[in-house]
C-alpha cells in the first residue's frame, strides 16, 4: 500500500508540454529520498483539461497541479510529499475555495457536469500496465460474458442499453452485432475504427492512450457475441503514443492469456492485430477502411452489401468506433438499465466531446446526452476567452455543421443535431466567436474535403472542388447573389449523388452556414465586406487621422513599405501595396489603425 | 487467464497498489500520521511504514493512510489520528508495534485501542 499517489498526465497534450520530463524528475527525486516504498508515481492517460497541461494530481489529498514545470518538481517533493504542505501556487485555481481550502476536483465547473464512462480510466490508471486495468475491474466483463452469458444474451444487453455508434452516424450497436451474428460465414471479423480524422477531434486518441485495454476487452466481447476469432484495430499512424500503448496492451493481454486460445478456460479464441492507416481521411469510412486493411487502396464501395453481411475479406464483419467499444465493458458489468438511465429517449449514455477553438478550457469532456450546448460551452468550457461574444459552434467536423448562438439551448443528442442541420460526428466541438468569419470556416472545411476526397465518384471529386471555388469567389468579393443559389443547388447535388459518407456530408458546413449566416454571405457578395474582418481580399487597413500621432512605428514595421507619412503627421496606408498582414495594427500604440 | 477466480485473485492483489488513489470517501477510515519535524524526529516514519505494510498485507481497501503536519502536541509524538464514522481518535507515543495493533484492533475489528489514546496518557 502506498500513502500517496502522484499521477502525471501522459496524454498527447501534456506530453507535448514536456510532462515526460516532469515524470522522470519526480521518479528521480522519490528514489533519491528513499520514498519509493511509500509514494507511487504513475503516468496516466488524459485528464481532460488539456488547456492547463502538463497536469498532475496528488492523492489522497486530490491536489490538482496545473502547468507544472520540471523546476517545480523539487518544491512539490519538499513541501507536499515530505512535509505534507500543498503547493498552493501550482493548484488549478478553480480547486481553491475562497477560504483557501481545497475543493474536490469533481466540484469544479469543468468536472462537475461531466459523467465519465468511456473516459473512466483516463487519468486514473497507467495505460501501460494491464494489472492496473485489472485492479479497476478490467476484463471482469469479458470473464462474465464467457462464463455466464450466451452470445445472444450479450447482444440483448447491448441492444437494451440503447448504445449507438459513437463514430458519427449513430447506428444502434446491438442491431449491428445482431446482423453480423445472423450472417452465415466460416470466418467473421471484428474491427475497430481508430482512424479519427476530423479536424479538432481527439477523443478516440485519448481513449487509446489512456485506456487501451477497455477497447481490447470490448472487441473480445464483440467477437464472442458474433462468433469471430480475429480482430483488427485500424489506427492512424499519426497517433504514435496510441499505437505504442496499444501494442504494449495487446502484448500484455496475450501474456495473461486474455487474448489467444481458450480464454478463461473456455473454447473461445480471439486475437487482435493493429493496422496502421497512412493518413487518408476517407479510410474512416467503413468500406474504405476495410479495403485498406485488405491491403488495397483505401476507396469506399457501394452499400449494400453491408459489412455485417460481406465485409473484410468478403466475410461478415462488425466495425465500431473506439468510443463505442469503450462503453461496452461497463454496460456488461453495470447492466443495460444503468446505461439507458443516462441520456435522452433516443440517445442513451454519455458522449465525449473534444472542446477546441475559441474556448477557455480546451480539452476533453464527457457529458450525458441531452446536456445543452450552453452548459458545455459556458459551464464546462468557461466561455470564449477575452470576453468575446460566442457566435457558433461547429460539431461533426467536415461532415457536420454550425450551431448558431440562438440555438445554444438545444439539448445535444443525435437526432436534435441532425434536426438543426449539423451532426454528432465523432465529437469534435469547435467554438467560434465574433472574430470568426463563417464563410471562411465553411471554406476551411471544404478545402479539407477537396483534399481528402478519394476521387472515385464524380459528385464528390469534382463537386466539392467546384463548391470550393464558389466559396473562394465569395471570400474574394467576386461572387454574385445568384452564385449563392447555385451553391446551394450544387450542395444538394453532391449530397444526393456521392458514393459514400464523405461526399454525402461534405456540403454540410456550407449548407448550415448558408442557412444560419446568410447575412454574412450576402455582406461578402453585396457589400464586398467581411463582417468579422477575416477575408483578406475584402479587408482594408486604414489609419484614423485623429488618433495617429505620427510616431512612424507602423511605417518602420510594414514589411512592404505600404505606409507613408512624415514625423508627427498622420500616416497613410497605400491599399495597392498593402498585403494585409496586420503588423501595423499590432504595433500601433494609439489604436489608430483599424480594419475597415 | 484460465478462470474468473484467477482474474479476481489478481485484482485483489493489485488493488493494494492502487489504494489511496482517490480522495477518501465518507465511508472510509482515514488515518493520518503527524510528520512534521517533531513527528519525524520522534520516529513517525517507522510508524507510517508499519501502518502501510499492515493495511497492505490485510488487503484493506477502505482505508486512506497519509501524513499530515504538526498536530501541536509535539511532546506526545509520534501521533496517529484515526477518523472514522465522524469521530476522531488520537493515538499518541506510537511505535511500529502499536501501529500494527491499531490496524488490527481498531480498523479491522472496530475496537478502539483505548490505552494508546491521548486522554489515557
Amino acid at each position: 500500500m502506498f500513502r500517496s499517489h502522484i499521477l502525471v498526465c501522459g496524454g498527447t497534450g501534456c506530453t507535448s508540454g514536456n510532462s515526460i520530463k516532469v515524470y522522470e524528475a519526480l521518479v528521480h527525486r522519490i528514489y533519491k529520498e528513499g520514498l519509493d516504498k511509500e509514494v507511487h508515481v504513475t503516468q496516466t492517460g488524459c485528464f481532460g483539461l488539456c488547456a492547463l497541461g502538463p497536469i498532475m494530481i496528488v492523492y489522497p489529498e486530490g491536489a490538482f497541479y496545473s502547468q507544472v514545470k520540471v523546476e517545480d518538481v523539487d518544491e512539490i517533493i519538499d513541501e507536499h510529499i515530505i512535509k505534507g504542505r500543498i503547493v498552493t501556487r501550482l493548484l488549478y485555481k478553480e480547486t481553491v475555495a475562497e477560504d483557501g481550502s481545497i475543493k474536490a476536483l469533481n466540484d469544479t465547473n469543468f468536472y462537475k457536469k461531466q459523467h465519465r464512462v468511456a473516459l473512466r480510466n483516463c487519468g486514473v490508471i497507467n495505460p501501460e500496465k494491464i494489472e492496473e486495468y485489472i485492479a479497476y475491474d478490467g476484463y471482469e466483463a469479458l470473464g462474465k460474458v464467457l462464463t455466464e452469458m450466451t452470445p445472444q444474451d450479450v447482444i440483448d444487453v447491448i441492444s437494451r442499453s440503447g448504445l449507438r455508434g459513437r463514430g458519427g452516424a449513430g447506428f444502434p450497436t446491438g442491431r449491428k452485432w445482431q446482423f453480423a451474428k445472423n450472417s452465415v460465414g466460416d470466418k467473421k471479423y471484428v474491427c475497430c475504427n481508430a482512424d479519427e480524422g476530423d479536424p479538432g477531434a481527439f477523443m478516440d486518441r485519448s481513449i487509446l492512450e489512456g485506456d487501451p485495454h477497455a477497447v481490447i476487452e470490448a472487441m473480445a466481447i464483440a467477437a464472442y457475441a458474433i462468433g469471430s476469432d480475429q480482430g483488427y484495430i485500424y489506427v492512424r499512424a499519426e497517433y504514435p503514443i496510441a499505437v505504442q500503448r496499444l501494442t504494449i496492451a495487446i502484448q500484455q493481454a496475450r501474456e495473461y492469456g486474455l487474448l489467444g486460445k481458450n480464454i478463461f478456460g473456455t473454447d473461445f479464441n480471439f486475437d487482435l492485430d493493429i493496422r496502421l492507416g497512412a493518413g487518408a481521411f476517407v479510410c474512416g469510412e467503413e468500406t474504405a477502411l476495410m479495403t485498406s486493411i485488405e491491403g488495397h487502396r483505401g476507396e469506399p464501395r457501394p452499400r449494400p452489401p453491408f459489412p455485417a453481411v460481406k465485409g473484410l475479406f468478403g466475410k461478415p464483419t462488425i466495425l465500431n468506433n473506439v468510443e463505442t467499444y469503450a462503453n461496452v465493458p461497463q454496460i456488461i458489468l453495470k447492466g443495460a438499465d444503468w446505461f439507458a438511465s443516462m441520456g435522452t429517449e433516443k440517445s442513451r449514455g454519455t458522449k465525449v466531446f473534444a472542446l477546441g477553438g475559441k474556448i477557455h478550457n480546451t480539452g476533453l469532456v464527457e457529458i450525458p446526452m441531452g446536456t445543452t450546448m450552453r452548459e458545455i460551452i459556458y459551464d464546462i468550457g468557461g466561455g470564449c476567452p477575452n470576453g468575446k461574444k460566442f457566435k457558433a459552434a461547429q460539431t461533426g467536423g467536415p461532415s457536420g455543421g454550425c450551431i448558431p448562438a440562438h440555438l445554444i439551448d438545444t439539448p445535444i443528442d443525435y437526432d436534435n443535431l441532425i434536426a438543426i442541420g449539423s451532426m454528432m460526428g465523432s465529437g469534435g466541438l469547435i467554438v467560434m466567436d465574433e472574430d470568426n468569419c463563417m464563410v471562411d470556416i465553411a471554406k476551411f472545411f471544404l478545402e479539407f474535403t477537396v483534399d481528402e476526397s478519394c476521387g472515385k465518384c464524380t459528385a464528390c471529386r469534382i463537386g466539392t472542388k467546384r463548391l470550393y471555388e464558389m466559396l473562394c469567389k465569395v471570400t474574394d468579393g467576386t461572387a454574385t447573389l445568384e452564385d449563392l443559389d447555385k451553391m446551394e443547388e450544387l450542395c444538394y447535388y453532391i449530397k444526393e449523388n456521392s458514393l459514400c459518407g464523405l461526399g454525402q456530408t461534405a456540403p454540410n458546413p456550407v449548407l448550415s452556414t448558408l442557412h444560419y449566416f446568410r447575412d454574412e454571405y450576402e455582406a461578402h457578395v453585396r457589400d464586398k465586406r467581411c463582417p468579422a474582418g477575416v477575408c483578406k481580399k475584402l479587408l482594408r487597413y486604414q489609419v484614423v487621422a485623429d488618433k495617429c500621432k505620427g510616431c512612424t512605428l507602423c511605417a518602420r514595421n510594414c514589411p512592404v513599405g505600404a505606409i507613408t507619412g512624415t514625423v508627427k503627421e498622420p500616416h497613410v496606408i497605400d491599399p495597392e501595396k498593402c498585403i494585409k498582414c496586420g503588423v501595423c495594427m499590432e504595433k500601433c500604440r494609439f489604436g489608430a489603425i483599424i480594419k475597415a | 487467464m484460465k478462470s474468473l477466480e484467477e482474474l479476481r485473485a489478481l485484482r485483489e492483489k493489485m488493488k493494494s497498489q492502487t489504494d489511496n488513489r482517490s480522495v477518501a470517501g465518507s465511508d472510509e477510515t482515514v488515518i493520518k500520521v503527524g510528520m512534521a519535524t517533531c513527528g519525524i524526529a520522534a520516529g513517525a516514519r517507522p510508524v507510517l511504514d508499519a501502518l502501510l505494510d499492515e493495511a497492505g498485507k490485510r488487503h484493506l481497501h477502505n482505508v486512506s493512510i497519509s501524513q499530515t503536519g504538526c498536530i501541536g502536541m509535539c511532546r506526545l509524538e509520534p501521533i496517529v489520528e484515526v477518523f472514522r464514522d465522524g469521530q476522531k481518535y488520537t493515538y499518541v507515543h506510537m511505535t511500529a508495534e502499536k501501529a500494527r495493533r491499531v490496524i488490527v484492533e481498531h480498523v479491522v475489528n472496530g475496537n478502539v485501542c483505548a490505552e494508546y489514546l491521548v486522554g489515557e496518557n
